[in-house]
């Protein structure tokens, strides 16, 4: 069935960003110009944060998900020019215009590993293997920080399902895309590039885990990780890799990029746990962007029905 | 130097926070403005405590004697941006939970030093003035005011406790204060290296305890 059918609050209602744009363009190249020469400012700086809004396109026959929170939808805007992707820059603020060239086509994804056949598939397959779901997540940071965004996709075990894992396999690993042309962030040697990030198989097979390539109704922008991510909405927002272009799949614990680097702060679990402090920093709060009162941090960030993924298992140590 | 010079300079140090009140009016801080403001706040922090060290260098080594007048106000500008810094942490992050912030203070290294720097930074600001300087004594005034070095280093180390993992901007930061140091560990100690002669030093060591 392909029925569209409008999710409670459609969103293109959310934030009218065209309008938006045209505001703020207008405002910050008239008014502005002088008093932002006089102080020695870049003009760039007042406008890099809309230059980047784009309109992609949209994507059809998206179906509603039962996993889907009611919670307030954050603004497009923000979703797009606040973004963790060091492959374009450590500044947030920097994915949004550096990735704005980035190639998403032609894509392939290389599904290998413990498979019984290795696969180079299309990403344009990839995403017709299943009916497009809208799914609002909630998005937890490891920085604490979250949003709640309507991703769209379907559930990753679409793709462990097709790739047939053998019974060996306990673990599927996904690296992202190293393009050091298109990226300049991988010049920086902030993380062993390139970005691995890894799952166990029965937490990639959860229906809550996400294969996605689209939000907002329309096809994944750029710095959101186009053309293909994962969401893994229990788990701290660095587990959700963006731009995969290989699936492997292992028998051994991946060693994910974070934990590479940091390993007594991000392991390879890094499930969202409100009792679970990073070393430097509490997690048992977080900012919503767009909300001035900082809220409670959830279990698991509020999905329980992943609990007994990890029942026996102490939490504080598989961190 | 020119009369209207210094309010000009006054204004100046002020337009980081004019340029954040801008920002907020017209809607620009951006996804996260809590964060944006504290970063910002901190950042002028840590630059006009280098700017406040770089005066006595730059004195010493261009004679532009006349900076001097201007030390005193870009280290007051350091504590004001402290103050705003620690008033974006107390009340936009923390909420004046004050249980949370002394957990943060005893348990968070980087909170940690980041609260020790700036503490260090308030007896130097109420001994700014000249009735202090004449109570305290110049010698005095001038050992306690070194403070300021131990400051600038907690801040930097605040900073680079803090990161996730791009270290290059506390280490740039951390590089020019190490310049700066550097500059007043070799005043102090090349005499002492260079003259074994006893009657040279104490001139040399009397320029150099200026701060």
């Amino acid at each position: 069935m392909l029925i569209k059918k409008e999710p409670d609050i459609p969103s293109s209602q959310i934030t009218p960003k065209r309008l938006y744009l045209n505001r703020r363009k207008f405002l910050a190249g008239t008014a502005v110009t002088g008093l932002a020469a006089a102080a020695g400012m870049r003009l760039s700086e007042f406008n890099s944060p809309e230059a980047s809004v784009q309109a992609n396109a949209k994507i059809e026959g998206i179906q509603k998900s039962s996993f889907s929170t009611t919670e307030k939808i954050t603004p497009y805007k923000d979703v797009t020019n606040y973004n963790n992707y060091y492959e374009f820059s450590t500044d947030k603020y920097g994915p949004a215009g550096l990735a704005k060239d980035f190639k998403t086509r032609p894509w392939t994804v290389t599904i290998d590993g413990l498979v019984p056949k290795k696969q180079v598939v299309d990403v344009d397959t990839i995403v017709k293997w299943a009916t497009p779901e809208e799914r609002i997540y909630r998005h937890r940071c490891v920085e604490g920080w979250s949003i709640v965004v309507p991703w769209v996709g379907f559930s990753l075990s679409e793709l462990v399902k097709r790739a047939e894992p053998l019974g060996k396999a306990k673990f599927v690993e996904f690296t992202t895309i190293y393009s050091p042309n298109q990226m300049p962030g991988l010049k920086v040697p902030v993380l062993d590039w390139p970005y691995v990030e890894g799952l166990r198989l029965d937490e990639a097979m959860h229906p809550l885990a996400t294969l996605c390539f689209g939000m907002y109704g329309e096809v994944l922008p750029n710095q959101d990780g186009a053309p293909l991510r994962i969401v893994v909405p229990w788990k701290y927002g660095f587990k959700s890799a963006k731009a995969i272009v290989r699936v492997r799949f292992t028998d051994r614990q991946p060693l994910n990029s974070w934990n590479k680097s940091a390993p007594d702060e991000y392991g390879f679990y890094s499930n969202v746990n409100p009792n679970v402090d990073h070393p430097r920093w509490s997690q048992a709060k977080e900012r919503r962007l767009g909300e001035f009162l900082k809220r409670p941090t959830l279990m698991f960030n509020g999905y329980d029905q992943v609990a007994s993924l990890y029942s026996g298992m102490d939490l504080k140590k598989n961190f | 130097m020119i009369r209207w010079f210094k309010p000009v300079v006054f204004l100046a140090c002020l337009t980081p926070l004019m340029h954040l009140g801008w920002k907020a009016y017209m809607g620009l801080l951006g996804a996260n403005p809590i964060e944006v403001i504290t970063h910002a706040t901190g950042d002028w922090i840590l630059r006009f405590l280098l700017i406040t060290l770089a005066i006595t260098p730059i004195r010493k080594l261009t004679g532009q004697l006349w900076l001097i007048r201007y030390r005193r106000m870009f280290g007051l500008f350091a504590f004001f941006y402290g103050v705003l810094h620690f008033l974006t942490y107390i009340w936009l992050d923390k909420f004046f939970d004050l249980h949370e912030m002394l957990a943060d203070v005893a348990k968070r290294r980087f909170i940690t030093v980041g609260f020790t720097g700036f503490v260090l930074l308030i007896p130097l600001a109420i001994t700014s003035t000249k009735g202090w300087i004449r109570r305290l004594g110049g010698r005095r005034w001038q050992a306690l005011h070194r403070l300021i070095y131990f400051s600038a280093i907690a801040g930097v180390i605040h900073y680079l406790w803090l990161v996730k993992a791009d270290i290059r901007k506390p280490l740039q930061y951390g590089f020019v204060l190490a310049l700066l140091l550097g500059y007043r560990v070799f005043v102090w100690a090349w005499p002492r290296l260079t003259d074994s002669r006893p009657g040279s030093v104490p001139t040399r060591r009397a320029e150099a305890s200026e701060t």
